[in-house]
């Protein structure tokens, strides 16, 4: 067999490739984090925001990133927190979730953070959670989820399943009717939300007519459009939790089978304003979201914040509900930090962190006992432009629920940190 | 009976867009036994030209319809832009690795994470570096290559030249990252939206159902690309140089066919078909750096039950897994089984793959299954000749 690379041919090459990495490395950018000088050093606070920079999420996370880091430049050019200014430092979790709790140690042991930001897909919360738990350390985490989990060491700022996904389907029974088409991506969100939806629409009276996943990423969707019109020949409702790319073709594809929203109203629990332009306006005009929290939302607070997006980012760029959660989250961090007075006595962050309410964009929220808070609920419908009229709202805030109470096996469970005797998970009626 | 039809028409659908994916491979495949795990991201290229076509298009339009006709053009530049850029990826990586199909799959991977990357990070300021480092390396070698000593000096000549030329364009790239309109990604790892023209949007009335004409578009395309493959390798004098290259390499080169020539223009075709593919699909979907990935493993599929090196065979085997695809997925076979007393079980047992990942599921039994009775795909390749 030929011996290919000789001895010398290859200490040559190698020595080429050696010599380049080390001018690459020196030419890098310097803007770039470093982690020397680990550990607290008087002056700053060190945080740690932990998304997918790379990779299939990177879509998404990287808007997440950029709103809470304009949420730290702003509390940095007012004076930081408790006179001490935050200092970044960004892990890259590239979609995959061993890397998520191999960066989330990094952050902690090495960076010595205070607090870390993080996570967008439940797996890669579940990656992250045992590395904060064993660690007692923190993580806030700004995406609706699918509930059922209520860790001491995990803020939760955006919606619980009771926050989005149960007003959606009751609103749903009252105004569009009781047949519904559930279409998810085949991982843990959409099973464990279609699970809830189930048992909700049997206890409120309404059918489930058709149930079907798709893989994530496929853009098949052609046998899910032949079970739709099979299964609701005169239209009704399809609940939506695909993610990501498979939302383009299941869009394009019922727009080219005729399926309007008149008769095929589409409510999406994944599908936000930066979703509407990478989908595309013109085959979601029409069709339903819910969230906490839409551009449009009408408060002071929501136009300032809006304006000084756009001012940093760009005027084309629109902002939505993972994005507001992420930005409310640093400020709720913050104000729990200076009620503790040191932010890396982490019992003590915790302790104060419930009870914080925040003015955010989207209106007063505030941090419950079990990590989670308490925010409005709204459904708005995708108008020309991209962005959402809001059609419905709650009267009041929602005080969140991380057990579900639909689900039989989380029904009657509550959580509760501030109190030592009840914990992650216990029952309500003995409380 | 309309709803048979609208089932054989979903079937095909699903079918055409396998097949039309994987034409290009069956051919690179078959002719030239080489797995190229980047033909998705050759398919990336096509659907991101497309995405440029689009956007002049959408400049030039005037509110006169102009709009609707990118398509036309898109499918010509899609096919041309992945055909160049499987032209340097044969010229560049895999003439050197012919007949050695483990080093062929790893670097196609390779370049297949590499091509991910850069659309990704792609602006006017690695466009310059790189533009920069070609010519400063691939300059300085050609201009060294004149000396009489060549030979001895070429381990030097690239030891020097390479981190070089990389570090100055490194500096140079350096230097300019300060301009944010160079610095700004072109496409970003956003997904982006290609807009079907309107003229496809709509859908052929049947019945209660609707065919859409975007799915009629991309049979028609790929119905059309069969027959220019077909009357290429079979009527074409390049195509005939082609085959003859495939079955007997070492008398074709005596003949005095230039089988490097050959090699280069098979691989640009299959290349140029993956770009088509890539413009068919923004029709079903977005344009994202993933999107080649979505498609390699079911192309693989087709080619491998159709037997290699075959087209026909790969026809055949698109159709079997689109149309079997969709008659699980959809349930239709399902309800054909509850019409029969006898065969209720039957009937339960397919509403269990009722669900388009259950589908899927049961597909890829069926072909491993498949598999296992005939071995190298519906079609074998008798002996070393690759037919068509």
């Amino acid at each position: 067999m030929n011996k290919g690379l000789g001895r010398r041919k290859f200490l040559w090459y190698g020595s080429a490739a050696f010599g380049t990495s080390l001018i690459l490395k020196a030419c890098a950018d310097p803007n770039s984090p470093t982690t020397a000088g680990a550990g607290a050093n008087g002056d700053t606070i060190k945080v740690g925001i932990l998304h997918s920079l790379s990779g299939t999420m990177a879509i998404s996370e990287t808007t997440v990133v950029e709103a809470e880091q304009l949420a730290i430049q702003e509390i940095n050019a007012n004076g930081g927190v408790n006179g001490k200014q935050l200092e970044v430092i960004v892990e890259d979790g590239a979609s995959d979730w061993p890397t998520f709790a191999e960066k989330a140690e990094k952050l902690i042991d090495q960076d010595g953070v205070a607090v870390v930001f993080g996570c967008w897909t439940s797996a890669s919360r579940q990656a992250v959670k045992d590395v904060f738990e064993t660690r007692d350390h923190m993580l806030w985490y700004p995406v609706q989820y699918e509930g059922q989990e209520c860790s001491k060491n995990i803020f939760y700022t955006g919606a619980a399943p009771n926050q989005q996904i149960e007003p959606a389907v009751q609103w749903l029974l009252d105004n569009k009717g009781d047949e519904f088409f559930l279409v998810g991506s085949d991982y843990v969100f959409p099973r464990t939300a279609n699970t809830i939806i189930k048992e909700q629409l049997a206890a409120e009276g309404g059918t489930v007519v058709g149930e079907d996943y798709i893989p994530l990423g496929s853009t098949e969707v052609t046998p899910i459009i032949a079970r739709i019109q099979q299964a609701l020949p005169d239209g009704g409702v399809i609940f939506n939790t695909l993610n990501g790319d498979s939302n383009v073709a299941f869009f394009t594809q019922m727009q080219g089978a005729g399926m309007d929203p008149e008769r095929y109203p589409v409510m999406s629990v994944s599908v936000a304003e930066e979703e509407v332009q990478q989908i595309g306006v013109d085959l979601l005009v029409g069709h339903y979201a819910a969230w906490n929290y839409f551009q449009t939302v009408e408060t002071p607070e929501n136009e300032t914040w809006v304006e000084a997006f756009k001012a940093e980012y760009g005027q084309d760029r629109v902002t939505n509900d993972p994005m507001e959660s992420a930005y409310l989250m640093v400020y709720l961090w913050k104000q729990a930090v200076e009620q503790a007075g040191d932010a890396y006595d982490l019992e003590a962050v915790r302790a104060a962190a419930i009870g914080q309410s925040f003015q955010a964009p989207q209106g007063l929220v505030t941090m419950n006992e079990n990590h989670h808070i308490s925010q409005m609920v709204r459904i708005g419908q995708v108008r020309d432009d991209g962005l959402f009229d809001i059609v419905w709202a709650t009267d009041d805030r929602v005080d969140p629920e991380p057990w579900n109470q639909y689900v039989p096996e989380t029904q009657g469970y509550g959580c509760d940190w501030s109190d030592p005797n009840k914990g992650g998970r216990f029952r309500l009626d003995e409380a | 009976m309309i709803e048979l039809a609208v089932g054989i028409f979903n079937g095909i659908g699903i079918g055409s867009v396998l097949l039309i994916a994987a034409l290009g491979l069956a051919i690179v495949f078959g002719l030239m036994g080489v797995i190229n795990l980047a033909h998705g991201e050759l398919m990336m290229l096509g659907a991101y030209a497309t995405f440029v076509v689009q956007n002049v298009f959408r400049d030039l339009d005037a509110g006169d319809g102009v709009f609707g006709l990118y398509i036309i053009v898109a499918l010509p530049v899609a096919f041309l832009v992945s055909a160049i850029a499987g032209l340097i990826l044969e010229r560049g990586v895999i003439r050197f690795l012919y007949g050695r199909p483990l080093e062929t799959l790893l670097a196609t991977w390779g370049v297949s994470l590499i091509l991910r990357q850069l659309v990704r990070s792609v602006n006017w300021l690695l466009t310059i570096a790189i533009l920069l480092f070609c010519a400063l390396f691939f300059g300085g070698m050609w201009l060294l290559r004149r000396r009489p000593n060549w030979e001895g000096m070429k381990g030097w000549a690239i030891a020097i030249l390479l981190p070089l030329s990389l570090a100055i364009a490194g500096v140079a790239g350096w230097a300019m990252t300060g301009n944010a309109a160079l610095a700004r990604p072109w496409f970003g790892p956003r997904n982006l939206d290609v807009r079907t023209p309107p003229w496809l949007r709509g859908g052929f009335e049947l019945g209660a159902y609707r065919l859409p004409y975007s799915r009629m578009f991309i049979i028609v395309l790929t119905i059309l690309c069969l027959v220019g493959i077909y009357w290429f390798f079979n009527r074409s004098d390049w195509g005939l140089r082609i085959r003859s290259v495939t079955q007997n390499r070492n008398m074709s080169a005596c003949l005095g066919i230039p089988t490097g020539t050959v090699d280069a223009l098979t691989f640009a075709l299959g290349s140029g078909l993956a770009g088509i593919a890539g413009c068919a699909i923004t029709l079903l979907g977005s344009v994202g750096p993933n999107v080649g990935q979505n498609y390699i493993v079911d192309t693989f599929m087709v080619v491998v039950v159709g037997g290699v090196g075959n087209i026909f065979g790969a026809i055949i085997a698109a159709l079997t897994i689109g149309v079997s695809t969709y008659l699980l997925g959809s349930g239709a076979l399902a309800r054909v089984f509850e019409d029969i007393n006898s065969l209720q079980f039957v009937a339960e047992f397919l509403r269990f793959f009722t669900s388009t990942s259950m589908a899927r599921v049961m597909v890829f039994a069926l072909i491993i299954a498949f598999l296992q009775v005939k071995p190298s795909g519906i079609f074998p390749q008798k002996g070393r000749t690759a037919e068509l």
